[in-house]
């Protein structure tokens, strides 16, 4: 059956668009600048950070996830890319590097991150012997350690027996007996170790006295004495030790001092050097004046 | 009277904020066509390297970045005759070009072309105190002008300064400093209907926008397609727009008469929709499509389809000439142009040295009216468009938009008016004294 009445399509007029009241309203606001800036890229962050921070509070999830960046980062580490396996020392001698190896005590092989350079680099600087380290990882596992070994410039007698030191003073190590190292200088005395750098100026510029030189004492921490064979002594000022030392020297070739049966030269004073004669000398030159002394017991 | 005048002072106010947020948005309120547009201001000079050719009087200082137009509902005669409606077809208009512009904006300068604008011209005139004339004295002398009886409900529309004359020196455009005895002013005075700009800033305020100006369309598109000498020298813009057609005459770049008739081109479609028993939206897409004023011998051999949706064979597959198209169009043409001319005439406009008529607006665009315009107003006429202005879509160049060009030019550069001066400085504290003393007798 057929409708009787003709179906037409609707009016052809097209509506207007005209926007509701209320989206008009919404529109004009989510155009007003904070609100947009809020919606657009506030609150998609806002929601963001609050689905991580829910996710975290719930403690299984927080546990899980320290746990897999651990397990992460060991992963990455244990790779054999950062394995170190041999500790190669550069620079020692064999005792010392079999020392600076007992010191360094790492179990290798282990991870590079695992290794604290400075850690073991300020271990093996405890050695005497060791004046610097160098500590790097090289491509291959291989652990470098670059020694720089002290060098000793004198032998310091003490009561407990013979040291080595450095020019700074530093001990090397000890020493057994005196003829081993018959080339270095002897100093001896409290406090000598710290005014090495003086003493070996000192030595050096003893020139002709070179031969006759036993050593120099440090007196009580403060100055030197040179000690000469037959037991000659040179009594050196605190202050300017090496001018004072040439000063005597200067006399000493002009006067043959020092061959002369003297005792000691006290340089103490720098307005004149003091001698003191042995007594065969004074009694001598006393003689020789036309004096006579009485020598008594006391 | 005062309370338009605050109001307008009000609508200063909002205009210069609007400026300071930096967008601003023009609605055009037509019979045929609301439209929007959305001006961005960037500063003064933003353009003057690129093209080198300086400021551009002014148009250089902004740019539209939105722009929409929506068919007009419920505005009759340039006026709004159903409030819902029209509120939702502004509210359709500013959505879209708000969607355009990506920005929200809150200040609106509107136009609307009816209720019945009349012109009147003012004369005023002060002895001054001290031989230099000031601010204040500008001020006084606009006081002193005596204005005349409006009417019951209307309203002063735009009221401005057109001529200074300072001791038989007339032409004057700027007083102020100059040395003299006894300023005079001149004024071009424009009332509207009360009510229907009640209504209008009604509606406005209905789709939360606030006003930040109000002017007629009849001056706003006769700032956009006169050109600069026409402005000058005398001319008159027509703008034949929908439902009313505005008149407007222009000297020494000042509005010195405006007038509006009541019938434009809805009432051709009306006729033609009369004529020949079709729809008014058939009757519009014929009038748009096929329409003329001349008829030539060609005309009668292009037959037009006028088509009907009876169902009846016949009455559905009517056919007309454009000849008859034609005829039914040119005498209401004609009629709108002779009342355009009887207003000239009463307006006195062959006075003017510069005889110049511009033919804008929607309806201007039918075929052949400049020639019917030449015979009836007169030898000098001449079809205009708005001024280009920068970022107007290529949709919105026609001279159907000349209203909402010369808006966005009024917004960019508004015409001193009346209340852009201050209070004359006698009355006011008058009135604060007054009722700062009531204040104190009430609470006292």
């Amino acid at each position: 059956m057929q409708s009787l009445i003709a179906r037409r399509p609707a009016s052809r007029v097209r509506r207007d668009p005209a926007p509701s009241k209320w989206s008009y309203r919404v529109q004009r606001w989510m155009l007003t600048p904070y609100v947009r800036s809020f919606v657009l890229k506030g609150l998609p962050m806002l929601m963001l950070v609050g689905a991580g921070a829910l996710w975290l509070s719930h403690e299984p999830n927080r546990q899980e996830l320290i746990g897999q960046l651990t397990h992460l980062r060991e992963e990455f580490e244990a790779r054999p890319e950062f394995r170190v396996s041999l500790a190669r020392v550069e620079g020692a001698t064999d005792d010392l590097a079999e020392a600076v190896r007992l010191k360094l005590a790492l179990p290798l092989p282990m991870s590079s991150f695992d290794i604290d350079l400075d850690a073991a680099r300020a271990r093996i600087e405890t050695l005497d012997a060791v004046q610097k380290a160098d500590l790097r990882v090289r491509s291959g596992g291989v652990l470098q350690v670059l020694i720089t070994e002290r060098v000793p410039v004198a032998v310091w007698r003490t009561e407990d027996g013979l040291t080595l030191v450095d020019e700074t003073g530093h001990r090397v190590a000890g020493l057994l007996s005196r003829a081993d190292r018959a080339d270095l200088p002897l100093i001896a005395g409290l406090g000598a170790d710290e005014a090495t750098p003086e003493a070996l100026d000192l030595i050096a510029a003893a020139g002709p006295l070179t031969p006759r030189l036993r050593g120099l004492v440090r007196m009580g921490e403060r100055r030197w004495d040179v000690v000469l064979d037959r037991n000659q002594r040179i009594l050196l000022p605190e202050q300017k030790p090496v001018q004072a030392f040439e000063r005597l020297l200067a006399l000493d070739h002009a006067q043959d001092l020092m061959n002369r049966d003297i005792l000691t030269v006290d340089l103490r004073s720098d307005h004149r050097p003091t001698l003191r004669l042995t007594p065969n000398a004074l009694a001598e030159i006393r003689r020789a004046q036309g004096l006579e002394t009485v020598e008594n017991e006391l | 009277m005062t309370d338009l005048y605050t109001s307008q002072r009000a609508m200063r106010n909002m205009r210069r904020a609007a400026m300071q947020r930096g967008v601003i948005a023009i609605l055009d309120v037509g019979t045929s066509k609301i439209a929007c547009l959305i001006l961005r201001f960037d500063g003064p000079d933003r353009l003057r390297e690129q093209d080198g050719v300086g400021p551009m009087a002014g148009q250089s200082q902004f740019r539209v970045i939105g722009a929409a137009t929506t068919r007009s509902r419920g505005v009759r005669f340039g006026e709004i005759a159903v409030m819902n409606e029209t509120e939702r077809a502004i509210r359709t208009a500013v959505q879209a070009a708000q969607k355009m512009a990506n920005v929200r904006v809150d200040h609106v300068i509107a136009c609307f072309s009816g209720a019945e604008p009349r012109s009147y011209g003012l004369a005023g005139e002060l002895d001054l105190q001290d031989s230099v004339v000031t601010e204040q004295d500008v001020s006084r002398v606009l006081a002193s002008c005596d204005v005349p009886d409006l009417g019951q409900g209307r309203e002063v529309l735009h009221a401005q300064p057109v001529n200074f004359a300072l001791d038989h020196r007339s032409g004057l455009g700027d007083p102020r400093g100059q040395i003299g005895h006894r300023l005079a002013v001149d004024m071009h005075l424009l009332s509207v209907d009360g009510d229907v700009v009640q209504n209008l800033l009604y509606c406005i305020k209905r789709c939360d926008l606030e006003l930040a100006g109000i002017a007629s369309s009849a001056y706003a598109s006769a700032i956009s397609s006169l050109v600069e000498d026409e402005q000058e020298l005398g001319a008159a813009c027509i703008d034949m727009g929908g439902g009313a057609t505005g008149i407007s005459i222009f000297m020494k770049k000042h509005m010195i008469y405006a007038d509006s008739v009541r019938m434009g081109g809805d009432h051709v479609t009306s006729d033609v929709s009369k004529g020949l028993q079709i729809p008014l939206v058939t009757a519009e897409k014929i009038k748009t499509r096929h329409g003329g004023l001349y008829a030539t011998g060609m005309d009668d051999r292009e037959m037009i389809d006028i088509g009907g949706d009876s169902g009846d064979w016949e009455k559905d597959r009517r056919q007309i000439s454009r000849t008859e198209l034609i005829g039914i169009m040119r005498p209401r043409v004609e009629e709108i142009l002779e009342e355009v001319r009887a207003t000239l005439d009463a307006a006195g406009f062959d006075t003017l040295p510069s005889q110049q008529i511009v033919l804008t607006g929607g309806g201007s665009q039918i075929p052949g009216l400049d020639g019917i315009a030449t015979r009836i107003l007169g030898q000098r006429v001449r079809l205009g468009r708005p001024l280009r202005v920068q970022g107007l879509p290529q949709a919105a160049t026609g001279a159907a938009f000349a209203s909402a060009v010369g808006l966005c030019l009024f917004a960019a550069h508004p015409q001193d008016e009346w209340w852009d001066f201050e209070i004359p400085a006698e009355r006011y504290p008058a009135r604060s004294l007054r009722r700062a003393v009531k204040w104190f007798k009430d609470n006292w």
